[in-house]
């Protein structure tokens, strides 16, 4: 389809701003703009149709099963939506006097409570936009911690193979060296291996549980004592939490910080992209080193600046919105919901690996939690079918494909996660779906490496866009 | 695959040409971009940086990829191939011709493989 | 309760006969018992839609909404027409996940290519990311694409806003950068400083243009200064001031940088607000987060795809010189949206009518005793004196149902950081200095 620019008409427009009423001023010569800034020119009626053109083009939650492994692609309620939008919210200024902002304070407060209880942890902040920044945040609170104890040497984060490329990165930006663990078979943490990379130089471990292959770490407990006897830290990936919650908690597993994603776990949306929410909890130890400001009070709320703050990581106080919609979700599942959503996404997820157990490869065969990998190896030996050959016949039967590829220490791996807001039809026709395609593999393999053949657009030049690439509209 | 007569070789898979005794050209070997797969970038070190034995000095990517290219000696980078930046596509193609970097007064090296050697590596690590 | 689920007690039997389990709970048998909960969670009981409709309007409700407002500092309110808000409520957008799938993710994938263009434009750059999470960590992330071996100083000028500073202080505590601040002099950064002080191997120089007290600094000289060393030029803009001011690259600068909020984005107790990055082509390859790029399809046709993910962390891990991973892809539709609609030409109007509203405010305040500080141009925001108390003025204002300037502290204590946009009729300003006048 056409871009935005091709469609623009010098002359065109909107009618927006009335004229101006006071005497016009305009910059001196010196600070002028020269150069002609070429914007879109559309009537309101052209630029409506544009993105519902767009909008065709584009598969959200609302358009069929989403069952992206690691990604929690559960239903976004619309009371969400709507609450976000009271103008209540959205149209206060965040640098207003406290008295006038009770009722955000109040939102932010009563999310720290809920979701701290949730996490077992004992204080709370908001700033993080996304789950990689909560991770920054959460290793600088580990660096400030061992910082102020003068112990200088706790230089390293100890991190399985199997975590997401998040991790690594997170712990690189906060200065950390990175010690990379090779998981056990199983996919679980090997304690000899984590045993032998502990020492006086371990600022902590990063984990994430249920792990990235869905699988809950049977020796969860010994592994955050191995570290804290270490004189290490330990760091929950709240990733997963969705399989957990009302069913343990990181703060009883040995965790002293967390991130948890709304944007996952919290049911507010993903945005194409974002903006998430990637809040993090600590224990009490490492309360003092929060990111200012905090909030602070009972009945009347205000704002505090901790002198130990590692300091902000962000303008303002984070994705306030966000943090709206994730406080609307846990007020309406309330104290039956929260363990109850946990408690389907993890059926849900054993219904579906057990129906397809027979015909595909599981990478691991044991009670998952609320995610399951395959491996395509078998397959892709057999056939020439890979893991991505599935995911694109998915497409043209109006599923999003599972995560692809990841984790890393699996061979052609497919990541599922159903999530609890699925019905058990839509997980039977899906189910019919994978099985179809397997038969399909065997049978008619050069018609998988075809797909999709449905969608707007069909498999793309990725090689030819990273060599030459092309970033905007080039206007002539 | 494909292999060379006048170049040594490392376990990591790059292949060093010797021009004299302390200057060589380096590049990654057919298997290598065998495995990678359709290059997209590559990122090279700059004239007069100094390498150190075993030490990352390049990497290439590909699409889904990034693998690091380690280098086989000490010494002092002299040439960097500049037609790699616009053209990474050279190293799928013709492996052995398009080095990535000239490396002069070479104090120390590491443990090269000879050909038969090499090819010996290549069958099993293709074997695993 | 309310719930999402729609699983029946029947249907639960089944799947658990399929999977070979008794019960749910048998399903956490990995679970070691002794860290288990028991019991309930301490939350209150799940309520109907009704009622957290009740509870949350009444949170809202202990917000007090001002209607003017003359705050900026960061966040600025300016018109958001009905389209952009209707476009960005679309829930094919709202729910989508990150466009990996690009065959059915075109319509994401192109808005954001789209974007990335539009934001070109503005800043006169060569490529442009798809969104970080604000300007703050927007400026921090241009700062470590500047970090080179032998180059691990980079400066920041104080008269950038002080959550920039801030946010950029914590980022440089984690990657080892060395934060040099240069002082503010006049309203604006000093320049004999950085001519003094300027370390050959300096990695960058970030300044704000306009700065945090509204000022339009001398960006140019500024520019050639951090050139003369061989570091980097980092500007952070207001993206409205582009409409009629020098672009980023105008001024020499090698990264752009701001927060995109005042493109269409609500004010929402700050957030979630937008961070914009463009950068020359040079660098091209240090942004950081995800990039769209146009190719082709099988058959031919033009298509969009997230390109050159080899910077990123899900490929290198460690060596990534960025974590970034969720952005602010909604934002960023939002803001291209409000760009198009605006135009060019509306784009200058909102600058043009914020400056020339921001000058008739600053004439009409020295009138009645609230002088400017500073005696230089700016764009739309500017700081006074108060002639009595700041609290006073601004609780008279508030109590009127007026938001006024932001009372500026430290060594600015006593003077206010005034801002008007289009929003600001003229009506509105006489009746602030009406109630000036008689406090």
């Amino acid at each position: 389809m056409e871009l935005i620019f091709d469609k623009s008409c010098e002359g065109r427009g909107c009618s927006i701003l009335p004229e101006c009423d006071v005497p016009i001023v305009l910059p001196s010569d010196k600070d002028k703009r020269a150069k002609k800034l070429n914007l879109p020119e559309l009537s309101e009626n052209d630029l409506s149709r544009h993105y519902t053109e767009l909008i065709k083009r584009t598969y959200g939650i609302n358009d069929g099963f989403y069952p992206l492994g690691s990604c929690t692609m559960k239903y976004n309620p619309k009371i969400n939506e709507d609450m976000a939008n009271l103008p209540g919210f959205t149209k206060i200024h965040p640098l207003q006097p406290e008295y006038s902002v009770q009722g955000c304070l109040e939102v932010l407060q009563l999310a720290k409570g809920y979701l701290c209880e949730i996490t077992g942890m004992d204080d709370m902040t908001f700033q993080p936009a996304a789950g990689a920044h909560g991770e920054f945040t959460g290793l600088l609170l580990i660096k400030a911690y061992h910082a102020n104890r003068g112990d200088v040497k706790r230089t390293n984060i100890i991190i399985p193979d199997s975590a997401h490329g998040t991790n690594p990165a997170s712990a690189a930006i906060a200065g950390f060296t990175v010690v990379s663990i090779p998981s056990r078979t199983d996919g679980c943490v090997d304690l000899e291996k984590l045993k032998e990379a502990v020492g006086e130089d371990t600022a902590g471990l990063m984990l994430t549980n249920p792990n990235t292959v869905g699988l809950f770490d049977k020796s969860i407990v010994e592994i955050t004592k191995i570290v804290h006897e270490s004189g290490g830290l330990t760091y929950y990936d709240g990733a997963n939490l969705n399989a957990v919650m009302g069913i343990v908690r990181p703060g009883d597993m040995g965790f002293d910080v967390i991130h948890i994603n709304l944007h996952k776990t919290f049911s507010t949306p993903h945005g194409g992209g974002g903006p998430g929410s990637g809040p993090v909890g600590c224990k009490k130890l490492l309360a003092e080193f929060l990111p200012a400001p905090t909030i602070k009070g009972t009945k009347v709320l205000s704002f505090e600046f901790n002198s130990k703050s590692i300091g902000r990581v962000k303008s303002f106080y984070g994705n306030f919105l966000v943090v709206v919609r994730a406080l609307v979700y846990v007020l309406t599942l309330g104290k039956e919901g929260i363990p109850e959503a946990s408690k389907n996404a993890v059926l849900n997820a054993n219904y579906m690996m057990a129906r397809l157990s027979d015909l595909y490869d599981m990478a691991y065969n044991e009670t998952c939690m609320h995610e399951f990998v395959m491996s395509l190896e078998g397959l892709k030996k057999e056939t020439g079918v890979c893991a991505m050959d599935i995911a694109k016949g998915l497409l043209d039967n109006g599923i999003h494909p599972p995560t692809m590829y990841f984790p890393m220490i699996v061979h052609e791996a497919l990541m599922i996660e159903p999530t609890e807001t699925e019905s058990k039809e839509t997980i039977d026709k899906a189910v019919e779906v994978f099985r179809a395609l397997h038969t399909m593999a065997k049978e008619n393999a050069e018609a998988l490496l075809r797909a999709p053949i449905s969608t707007p657009v069909r498999r793309l030049d990725e090689v030819g866009a990273a060599r030459y690439p092309k970033l905007k509209y080039e206007y002539t | 695959m494909n292999f060379q007569e006048d170049v040594m070789y490392t376990e990591s898979h790059e292949w060093i040409k010797f021009i004299d005794e302390t200057t060589v050209l380096i590049g990654i070997t057919d298997f290598a971009q065998h495995e990678l797969g359709d290059l997209v970038f590559v990122n090279l070190p700059q004239i007069d940086d100094a390498l150190t034995v075993g030490k990352t000095f390049a990497d290439v990517e590909s699409v889904k990829a990034v693998s690091d290219v380690f280098s086989p000696v000490s010494g002092i980078v002299c040439e960097v191939n500049q037609d790699l930046l616009d053209a990474p596509q050279m190293i799928n193609e013709a492996p052995y011709l398009a080095w990535l970097i000239k490396v002069s007064n070479i104090s120390e090296q590491k443990k090269m493989l000879n050909l038969e050697q090499y090819r010996e590596f290549v069958a099993q690590e293709s074997e695993k | 309760m309310g719930t999402y689920v729609s699983t029946t007690e029947r249907e639960t039997k089944e799947m658990l006969e399929v999977i070979g389990q008794k019960t749910v709970d048998g399903l956490f048998c990995h679970i070691p018992e002794e860290v288990k909960t028991k019991g309930d969670l301490n939350l209150p009981k799940g309520i109907s839609e009704l009622e957290v409709r009740k509870k949350m309007e009444n949170l809202a409700a202990k917000n007090i909404m001002f209607s003017s407002i003359f705050r900026g500092a960061g966040a600025y309110n300016h018109y958001i027409p009905s389209i952009v808000k209707n476009v960005a409520a679309k829930e094919e957008f709202v729910t989508a996940y990150t466009p990996y799938q690009a065959e059915i993710s075109q319509g994401i994938l192109q808005s954001i290519f789209e974007y990335q263009t539009m934001i070109c434009q503005l800043t006169g750059m060569d490529s442009s990311n798809a969104s970080v999470y604000d300007g703050a960590t927007a400026a921090a992330e241009a700062i470590a694409m500047c970090k080179e071996r032998k180059r691990e100083k980079a400066y920041i000028s104080a008269t950038a806003h002080p959550d920039v500073i801030a946010t950029v202080k914590t980022y440089c505590f984690g990657n080892g950068i060395e934060l040099i601040l240069v002082p503010e002099k006049d309203g604006v950064t000093d320049e004999a400083f950085l001519n003094a002080n300027l370390y050959k191997a300096a990695a960058c120089l970030y300044i704000q243009q306009p700065n945090y007290y509204g000022i339009i600094e001398n960006a140019a000289l500024i520019g050639e200064a951090i050139h003369s060393v061989g570091g980097k030029y980092i500007i952070g803009a207001n993206p409205i001031s582009l409409g009629a001011l020098k672009s980023p690259k105008e001024y020499g600068a090698d990264i752009a940088v701001g927060e995109g909020q005042p493109l269409g984005l609500p004010l929402a107790f700050g957030g979630p607000y937008l961070g914009f990055m463009a950068c020359v082509e040079a660098m091209t390859r240090k942004l950081p987060g995800r990039i769209v790029g146009e190719t082709k399809d099988l058959d031919g046709k033009r298509a969009y795809v997230l390109t050159l993910q080899a910077r990123e962390q899900h490929i290198r891990r460690e060596k990534a010189s960025s974590n970034i991973c969720s952005n602010q892809a909604l934002c960023a539709l939002t803001a291209a949206v409000y760009m198009a609609t605006m135009g060019s030409a509306g784009i200058y109007q909102v600058a043009i009518q914020s400056r020339s509203k921001a000058q008739y405010m600053a004439d009409k305040l020295g009138e009645i005793g609230f002088d400017l500080v500073y005696n230089k141009e700016f764009f739309n925001e500017f700081v006074t004196t108060s002639p009595g108390s700041v609290k006073k003025a601004l609780s008279t204002l508030e109590s009127n149902g007026i938001l006024g300037g932001f009372p500026l502290t430290g060594d600015k204590e006593g003077t206010i950081l005034w801002c008007c946009t289009e929003m600001n009729s003229k009506d509105e300003i006489d009746q602030v200095i009406k109630i000036l006048k008689e406090v």
